[in-house]
């Protein structure tokens, strides 16, 4: 990964086929069953999946909140990788990226997902560098109470 | 104010998008309160290279400058890293549930 700002990124092996995994990810009626950062409902998922295209899933936390991130697709190659770019109306925050990427292995697929923080566009210019380890360090810096006020 | 927060942490993300800050960072962690000179030793940096790294970490918040007589010495300042935190660990969060659910769903029946 060459990303040049802070990023989230999950890497798992799932027993199930590139195309099943993509179908998942893809079809807003499968989309609907994962989506969501805890066991409350996905309300309504839209997926308009080519270059260009929109999506929008609306999701309900278990404390009742609802949210509604959008984005637009910006590279579909079908079972093999997915980004689009990510809104999340309400946060206060400018757009991010979202990378899925899918390879077949032994026994089924390795998905990596990345959300990338992007910056503005003059951040944008100036930085080629990669981003390493400041993840790992952030809490030797934040874990401090001594000294975190 | 939203939008002032949004452009506060592009700042932040974008000063520690480099690894000499990052490096400056570490070591004033290490030493709080070093003069930028005895910071500057050990990146092998010029000192214009130095003030505007310095400059950068400045207007991203992350340390704050201190001038006492002819010495200026540098303290970390951690807000906007700890906000820069939360946006990773809110990502992470909403991810891993969210992937953790998506892995459930595509294998659930049978191995393929």
């Amino acid at each position: 990964m060459t990303n040049s700002l802070p990023s989230v990124t999950i890497v798992r092996r799932i027993k199930a086929p590139p195309a099943k995994v993509w179908a998942a990810i893809t079809q807003p009626k499968l989309m609907m069953q994962w989506w969501g950062p805890d066991a409350g409902p996905t309300l309504r998922a839209e997926a308009d999946v080519r270059p260009g295209g929109r999506f929008s899933v609306v999701f309900r936390l278990l404390n009742g909140e609802e949210h509604n991130p959008t984005g637009i697709y910006q590279e579909v190659i079908p079972d093999k990788k997915l980004v689009f770019t990510w809104e999340w109306p309400g946060m206060p925050e400018r757009e991010s990226l979202v990378t899925f990427l899918l390879e077949p292995i032994d026994g089924g697929t390795k998905l990596t997902l990345l959300h990338e923080h992007l910056p503005d566009e003059e951040a944008r210019k100036s930085h080629g560098q990669g981003w390493n380890g400041l993840l790992d360090k952030l809490p030797v810096f934040l874990g401090d109470t001594e000294w975190a006020t | 104010m939203v939008k002032y927060q949004a452009s506060g942490m592009d700042r932040t993300f974008s000063a520690l998008a480099d690894p000499t800050r990052r490096g400056l960072l570490l070591r004033l962690k290490e030493e709080p309160g070093l003069s930028v000179s005895e910071l500057a030793r050990p990146f092998s940096l010029k000192l214009p290279g130095m003030m505007k790294h310095l400059d950068v970490l400045s207007d991203a918040g992350l340390i704050t400058r201190t001038k006492t007589g002819r010495t200026v010495s540098v303290h970390l300042s951690v807000g906007p890293m700890r906000e820069a935190m939360e946006w990773l660990k809110r990502y992470e969060r909403f991810w891993t549930v969210s992937i953790d659910r998506l892995v459930a769903l595509v294998e659930e029946d049978g191995e393929r």
